[in-house]
C-alpha cells in the first residue's frame, strides 16, 4: 500500500447553524486520483474549501502526517503543495496567460525556488492552448481555456496533491474527456488528484477509489471500478428509487 | 494676468499636481488591493516632512520611540496568533523583524552624527523612521478586520487619521517647519524663473510613477498586487495572502507619502496637520480615476494641481472650497454613466 | 425585583432624572447634559444612516453649521423670528442633502462619506470667509427662543427644549422604523431582494440621508440658540468625524446608542482634556489619539458598539417587552384577480443571454401557465439561475422576449415587475438576520400598504400596519411557521429560513411565484409540507416555477419538467418522461465513452 498522503476524521463544516459537511472521512494515497461524487447541494465544495482553510471546519484532516486543520493559513498550505482549482477557476482576468501562470508560482518564488521557467515549459507541454495564447487576457478565453489556465496555473506551484473542482462545469463532451485525459496524465506525472466532480461517470473512469457525499456525507464509498455500475450512484442523483418519494 | 504670471501659475499647479498625483496612485493601489480608503496618508507626508526637518537640524527622528512601540505591539500580537496556531518555531524571526530590529535602528540613530550626514543619507534616516508606520499601521488597526465592508474600514481609517494627527501635534509641536531645498537657486527660462526645486520635484515624482509602473508590470510582487485586486480568492489560492498583499501596499504608501512631504517640505511649509489637505486633494485625484484607474487619477491630480494655483490667484479665500467641489461634477458624471450598483449586498 | 424593570419603566424613569437636572445640579452638570443632547440628535441621524442604511456621512457637522448659521444670519441681520429661521434652515438642508444624495447615492456606498468630506471641508472655509457671515470671527447677538411668551434664554429653561426635541426625535425614529417603510430602511443593504420586493431603494437612501441632515440642523438650530453666538470652528470636519465616532461607539444600530454615544464621548472627552495633559507631561490633542484608539478598538471587538453589550448584559435583569407579541386581527387586506386556470401566465421566448462572450442562456422558451407546477432543472451551471434573473429583472436578457400577463417585461426593472404580480425567492437566503421573522415576510406586503415615513413616525399607520401583518402573520402560518413569528430570522434553520423566503413572496399577493431551489435544507418532512404547500398554491390558481435539485421532491411535485444544459433547452416532459431520457441521464451523469 502507498504511504497516506491526507485523511480526514469527522470533518464537519457549518454554515451557521447549520451544518454542511457532517462527519467526513476520507483518504487520499499518494499517486492515487480519488474522486468525491454526488449531487449538486451534497457538500463537495464546501469539503474541498474546508481542506484548503477557507472554511472555519471542526475535526482533524492531517496531510503529509502533520495536522493541518486551523494550524497551517492558505499560503502555508500552497507552500507544502496542496494546491486548489476552484470551480469558479478564479483567474486574474485582466492579466496575460503567462503572468496568470506566472503568479502560480508566487509560493515557490517566496521559498526562493525561481526555477519556474522550466515548469512553465512543461505546463505549456501540457497544455499547447496556453502556449499559443500566453499573451492575450485571461477574461477573454474560452470556457474550455480557462479551465487549462486554471488548471496550469495551479501546476505551477508545483502540487503534491492538486484538488480540482468541477472541472468539467460548463464544458462540452469533448472538453470535458480531453481535461480528464490531462488528469490521468497528471497522475502518471506523480501528482496526486483530489477530484470533485459532479459528472460521476467521468470521473469514475479516470479515478482509482470514490466517496459519494450525499447530504454532507459519506453515502457510499468504494474502488471506482465498483461503483461505475452501482445502481446506488444514479439514484442518488436522479431520485429514481422512488422508495422515499415525497409527494404522491 | 499676464503670461508670465500665467506661466509661474502653471508651474505652481504642476508641482503640487505632481505630488497629488503620486498620493492619488498610493490611494487607488491601497483601495484596489485592500479596499481601504486610505483617509491617513497626508499623515504621512506630515510626518516625512517634519521627520527630514528634525534629522537636517541634527536633532533625533521623533517618530522613533512610536515605531518602536507599534513595533513591539506588531511582534505581541504575531507572536500570540504563532503561539495559538502551534508555530512556536516562528517566534524568533517575529521578535526580531518587529521589535529588535526598529530597536537596533534607534540605538544606531543615535550614535550617527545626523547634522553631518550628506543628504541623501539624512533621507535615508528619516524614511527609515516613517515608512514601517505604514505595515505597522496595517498590522495593528486593518489587518484584523481586513474582511470588513468598506464602510467599517473606512470609519477605522478615519480613526487612524484622528490618532496620527493627535500624536503628530506631540512629535513635532504645533510649529511649522522647512528644509533645504536639494539644490539651491533655479534657472530662469524666458520670463520665469524656476527654482530647482520645482524640477526635482516634477522629475523624481516622474520617477518614482515610473518606477511603481515597472515594478507593476514586470515584478512578481507587483503582479501579485495586481492579481489580489483583480481577484482576491484566486490570489489567495496561489498563496498571496491578504496578509502580505497589505502589508505590501501599505509600506509603498507611505514611502510614496514620506518621500513627497520631503519634496515639498523645502517649498512650503509644513505643519503636523498640514497633511490631511494634501493627501485630500490626492484623493480628488483618485476619486477622478474612479477610484480604480491609474492614469486617470494621475491625470485628475494634475488637474486639481492647476485648479488649486489658479483660484489661489483669483480666489485665494475659495481655493479649497473651488478644489474640492471639482468632485461634485466628477461624481455627477459617474453617477450618471453607473448602472447599477450591487456592491453592498450582505453575505 | 428584576422583573419590575421594564423598559418602559426605566424610560419613565430615565425621562424623571433628567427633568430633575436642571433644577438640581450644578451649571456645570446642566452645560454638558445641553451638549449631550445637541450631539445625541446628530447621532441619531447618523445612527439611521449608518447603522439602518449601511451608508455614512463624515459632513453632519457642516448641516449642524447650516442650521447654526442659518439662524444666527436671519435673525441678526434680518430681524426673522427663530421659529421662521428653522423652517428655513430646514429647507435648505432638504435642497442640499437631496442634491449631495443625488450625486453620490447610485455610486457604491463609500462615495457618500467622500462627497460629505469634500462638502464638510468647503462648507467651513465659506463660513470663515464669506465677510457676511461674519467670516472667523462668527455672528453674536443671537436673540433667545421665546415660547409662548416664555423667554428660554437662560441654559437652564433651554434644556428642557433640547431633551425635549431630542426625545421626541427618538420616539418618532422608533415609529418609524417599526413601519411598512421602516421595515424597508432596515433591509437596504440587501439591495437585490429590497428591489425585488418592488422597494425602491434609492428613495429609502436619499430619505435617510435627508433625515439625517435634518436632525443635524435642528441640532445647530439649537446651539445657536444656546450659545447666541456661532463662529465656524464647532462645524468642521473634525467635529463630524466626532459626531460619527459617538453613533460608532454607542451602537450604529440602535437609537438610544446614539444617546449613549454622544454622552460617553462628551463626558470622557472633558476628563481626558483634563488629565492627559497632567500625566504624559506635555500638550497634544491627547483626546483625539484615545478617541481614534477606542473607536478602533470597539470595531475589531463589538462591530454594533457597546450599547447592545450593555443591553445584553442587562437583559437578565430587565423584563423583555412582550407588548408585541401577538398579531391583532384586522381586516384581509384587497387581492388581485386570478387568471383563468390553465391560461399562460409567463411565456418566454427565444431568451438569450451573454455576459461578455459567453453565451449562459442560447434561445431558451418556456411557458407556465395558472394553476400549473413547472420545474427547471439541469446540472450545476447549465443557466437556471441566469434564466431565473432574466424573468424577475435582475438582470435582464440580452435578446428575446418575455410576456407576463400578456405584457412585455424583458426591459422592466425587477420593481416594476414585481408591481406587476411577479415574485420569487432567493437559492441564498435573502433575509434581514436580525428582524423577526414576521418582519421579514411584512416586506413582501409592502407594495400592498401606502402609508410613507413621515405618517408612520406620527403613528397614523396603525390601521394598515395591523392588515399588513395580519397578512403576513398568515401567510407564515400558512407555510407553517406560526411558532416562530416573533424569533428573529437568524436563529432559525437555513431550510426554515428559506420557507420564510416563501412566505414573503407569498405576502405581496402574486400571479406567478418563483422558487429558487426552495428545498434545499429541509428535513423529509419539511419537505412533505412545502409540497404540500405548493399543491395548495396550485390548487388556488397560482403558477409556479421552481428551479430545484432534489429530485425526488420535483419529479413528485411538478406538473412540467424542462431540462436545461449548457445554457439551452435538452428536453421537456412529464416528470415520468425526463426520468427516463436518455439525454438527460447522460446529462447529469456524464456521457464520456469507456
Amino acid at each position: 500500500m502507498k504511504p497516506i498522503l491526507l485523511e480526514t476524521r469527522g470533518l464537519c463544516v457549518n454554515y451557521g447553524r447549520v451544518e454542511a459537511i457532517h462527519k467526513v472521512g476520507i483518504r487520499i494515497r499518494q499517486g492515487e486520483i480519488v474522486t468525491v461524487i454526488g449531487p449538486n447541494g451534497a457538500g463537495k465544495t464546501t469539503l474541498l474549501s474546508a481542506l484548503m482553510g477557507l472554511l472555519p471546519a471542526r475535526g482533524e484532516v492531517s496531510y503529509q502526517d502533520q495536522s493541518v486543520l486551523g494550524t497551517l493559513s492558505v499560503d502555508a498550505l500552497v507552500a507544502k503543495g496542496l494546491v486548489l482549482v476552484p470551480e469558479k477557476r478564479e483567474l486574474f482576468g485582466s492579466m496575460s496567460v503567462a503572468d496568470n501562470l506566472l503568479l502560480g508560482a508566487f509560493a515557490r518564488h517566496r521559498r526562493g525556488d525561481r526555477d519556474h521557467a522550466k515548469t512553465l515549459d512543461e505546463v505549456y507541454a501540457i497544455f499547447p492552448r496556453l502556449a499559443e495564447r500566453r499573451k492575450q487576457e485571461a477574461g477573454t478565453l474560452s470556457g474550455g481555456e480557462r479551465q487549462m489556465l486554471a488548471m496550469g496555473r495551479a501546476l505551477m506551484a508545483k502540487p503534491t496533491l492538486l484538488m480540482l473542482d468541477e472541472p468539467s462545469l460548463g464544458l462540452a463532451p469533448l472538453i470535458v474527456k480531453e481535461i480528464l485525459r490531462i488528469v490521468v496524465q497528471l497522475k502518471g506525472m506523480g501528482v496526486s488528484i483530489l477530484l470533485v466532480e459532479q459528472n460521476a461517470r467521468a470521473a469514475l473512469q479516470v479515478a482509482d477509489y470514490a466517496y459519494v457525499l450525499e447530504n454532507g456525507s459519506v453515502a457510499v464509498e468504494n474502488s471506482a471500478r465498483a461503483l461505475l455500475h452501482d445502481p446506488r450512484v444514479i439514484e442518488s442523483y436522479l431520485g429514481l428509487g422512488g422508495s422515499h418519494s415525497i409527494a404522491a | 494676468m499676464d503670461s508670465a504670471v500665467a506661466l509661474l501659475l502653471a508651474q505652481d499647479g504642476f508641482t503640487n499636481g505632481a505630488i497629488y498625483a503620486l498620493l492619488s496612485l498610493a490611494l487607488v493601489l491601497v483601495f484596489a488591493v485592500t479596499r481601504v480608503i486610505f483617509i491617513p496618508q497626508g499623515e504621512y507626508v506630515a510626518y516625512g516632512a517634519l521627520t527630514m526637518a528634525a534629522v537636517v537640524t541634527g536633532q533625533l527622528p521623533p517618530t522613533m520611540w512610536l515605531v518602536v512601540t507599534l513595533g513591539i505591539a506588531v511582534a505581541i500580537v504575531d507572536g500570540v496568533v504563532a503561539v495559538r496556531e502551534g508555530a512556536k518555531s516562528r517566534l524568533p524571526l517575529i521578535i526580531v523583524k518587529n521589535a529588535v530590529l526598529p530597536i537596533a535602528a534607534m540605538v544606531v540613530v543615535r550614535l550617527l552624527p545626523l547634522k553631518e550626514l550628506s543628504y541623501p543619507l539624512q533621507v535615508l534616516v528619516a524614511l527609515a523612521f516613517v515608512v514601517p508606520l505604514g505595515p505597522q499601521v496595517y498590522r495593528l488597526a486593518f489587518q484584523p478586520v481586513a474582511e470588513a465592508s468598506v464602510l467599517l474600514l473606512l470609519i477605522v481609517s478615519v480613526a487612524v487619521h484622528f490618532m496620527m494627527v493627535g500624536m503628530g501635534l506631540y512629535f513635532f509641536g504645533a510649529e511649522g517647519a522647512r528644509i533645504p531645498p536639494f539644490t539651491e537657486g533655479g534657472l530662469t527660462l524666458g520670463a520665469t524663473f524656476i527654482q530647482y526645486q520645482t524640477i526635482w520635484i516634477v522629475g523624481i515624482a516622474a520617477l518614482l510613477i515610473a518606477g511603481l509602473a515597472l515594478f507593476f508590470e514586470h515584478s512578481i510582487y507587483g503582479k501579485a498586487l495586481r492579481a489580489t485586486a483583480i481577484n482576491r480568492t484566486g490570489a489567495r489560492l496561489m498563496g498571496i495572502s491578504a496578509d502580505l498583499a497589505g502589508k505590501l501596499c501599505f509600506t509603498l504608501a507611505a514611502l510614496v507619502g514620506a518621500f513627497s512631504g520631503i519634496l515639498i517640505a523645502p517649498i512650503t511649509t509644513v505643519y503636523y496637520d498640514t497633511g490631511f489637505l494634501i493627501g485630500l486633494k490626492g484623493f480628488v485625484g483618485a476619486i477622478i480615476g474612479g477610484l480604480v484607474s491609474y492614469p486617470l487619477a494621475a491625470a485628475g491630480s494634475i488637474l486639481v494641481g492647476l485648479l488649486e494655483s489658479y483660484s489661489s490667484f483669483y480666489a485665494s479665500a475659495y481655493k479649497e472650497v473651488i478644489v474640492f467641489t471639482l468632485i461634485i461634477p466628477v461624481l455627477l458624471y459617474q453617477s450618471l454613466t453607473t448602472k447599477h450598483v450591487d456592491d453592498e449586498d450582505e453575505h | 425585583m428584576a422583573a419590575y424593570l421594564t423598559p418602559n419603566r426605566a424610560l419613565i424613569g430615565f425621562v424623571l432624572a433628567l427633568g430633575l437636572i436642571p433644577l438640581l445640579a450644578g451649571q456645570f452638570t446642566v452645560t454638558i447634559v445641553n451638549y449631550i443632547g445637541l450631539y445625541a440628535l446628530v447621532a441619531l441621524g447618523l445612527v439611521l444612516l449608518t447603522g439602518i442604511g449601511g451608508l455614512t456621512s463624515f459632513g453632519q457637522a457642516a448641516f449642524v453649521g447650516l442650521g447654526a448659521y442659518a439662524t444666527a444670519y436671519l435673525t441678526t441681520r434680518h430681524g426673522m423670528s427663530p421659529w421662521g429661521t428653522l423652517i428655513v434652515g430646514m429647507a435648505v438642508t432638504t435642497a442640499i442633502s437631496l442634491a449631495l444624495g443625488f450625486i453620490t447615492l447610485r455610486l457604491s456606498g463609500h462615495f457618500l462619506p467622500l462627497g460629505t468630506i469634500a462638502w464638510g471641508i468647503s462648507l467651513y472655509f465659506i463660513f470663515g470667509n464669506l465677510q457676511a457671515l461674519g467670516g472667523h470671527g462668527g455672528i453674536d447677538g443671537i436673540p433667545s427662543v421665546d415660547l409662548f411668551g416664555l423667554d428660554l434664554g437662560n441654559s437652564r429653561a433651554f434644556f428642557y427644549i433640547i431633551w425635549a426635541t431630542l426625545l421626541a426625535a427618538i420616539v418618532t425614529t422608533q415609529n418609524m422604523l417599526d413601519s411598512r417603510e421602516g421595515r424597508a430602511m432596515r433591509c437596504l443593504r440587501a439591495m437585490t431582494m429590497t428591489e425585488a420586493m418592488g422597494i425602491n431603494t434609492l428613495r429609502y437612501r436619499m430619505v435617510l440621508f435627508m433625515i439625517a441632515a435634518q436632525f443635524a440642523c435642528v441640532s445647530g438650530w439649537l446651539y445657536a440658540h444656546l450659545q447666541r453666538f456661532v463662529n465656524p470652528t464647532p462645524f468642521s470636519l473634525g467635529q463630524g468625524i466626532e459626531y460619527l465616532f459617538m453613533a460608532v461607539l454607542g451602537g450604529a444600530a440602535t437609537v438610544w446608542g446614539a444617546v449613549f454615544g454622544a454622552s460617553a464621548v462628551s463626558m470622557l472627552k472633558e476628563y481626558l482634556q483634563d488629565w492627559l495633559p497632567k500625566l504624559l507631561g506635555a500638550t497634544g490633542n491627547f483626546e483625539n489619539v484615545v478617541f481614534g484608539l477606542l473607536t478602533i478598538i470597539v470595531l475589531h471587538r463589538a462591530r454594533d458598539g457597546v450599547w447592545p453589550i450593555l443591553m445584553r448584559v442587562f437583559a437578565s435583569t430587565v423584563a423583555q417587552r412582550d407588548a408585541a407579541r401577538s398579531v391583532e386581527p384586522a381586516l384581509p387586506l384587497p387581492k388581485r384577480d386570478v387568471p383563468e386556470r390553465g391560461s399562460d401566465v409567463l411565456q418566454v421566448i427565444n431568451v438569450t443571454k451573454r455576459f461578455g462572450g459567453l453565451v449562459a442562456n442560447n434561445k431558451m422558451n418556456l411557458t407556465v401557465r395558472a394553476g400549473e407546477v413547472m420545474a427547471l432543472i439541469g446540472p450545476n451551471g447549465a443557466g437556471k439561475s441566469t434564466l431565473f434573473n432574466c424573468i424577475s429583472g435582475v438582470n435582464p436578457p440580452t435578446e428575446g422576449e418575455i410576456r407576463f400577463m400578456g405584457q412585455r417585461i424583458e426591459q422592466l426593472g425587477s420593481r416594476e415587475i414585481a408591481k406587476l404580480g411577479m415574485s420569487r425567492s432567493f437559492q441564498h437566503v435573502r433575509l434581514n438576520q436580525d428582524m423577526t421573522v414576521l418582519e421579514n415576510a411584512a416586506i413582501g406586503a409592502h407594495l400592498r400598504g401606502r402609508k410613507n415615513f413621515v405618517q408612520s413616525a406620527w403613528r397614523l399607520d396603525r390601521e394598515e400596519e395591523r392588515r399588513l401583518l395580519w397578512e403576513a402573520a398568515h401567510q407564515l402560518q400558512r407555510c407553517g411557521l406560526g411558532e416562530h413569528l416573533f424569533d428573529t430570522c437568524g436563529s432559525l434553520p437555513l431550510g426554515k429560513q428559506r420557507i420564510v423566503e416563501i412566505a414573503r413572496a407569498l405576502c405581496s399577493d402574486p400571479t406567478l411565484l418563483l422558487l429558487d431551489e426552495p428545498a434545499a435544507g429541509l428535513r423529509h418532512l419539511e419537505k412533505k409540507a412545502l409540497a404540500d404547500l405548493l399543491d395548495k398554491l396550485r390548487g388556488e390558481g397560482m403558477a409556479i416555477l421552481l428551479v430545484e435539485h432534489d429530485m425526488d421532491f420535483v419529479m413528485g411535485l411538478a406538473d412540467r419538467v424542462l431540462v436545461m444544459e449548457f445554457g439551452e433547452f435538452l428536453a421537456e416532459g412529464l416528470p415520468r418522461e425526463i426520468q427516463t431520457n436518455p439525454k438527460v441521464l447522460e446529462a447529469y451523469l456524464g456521457g464520456v465513452d469507456e
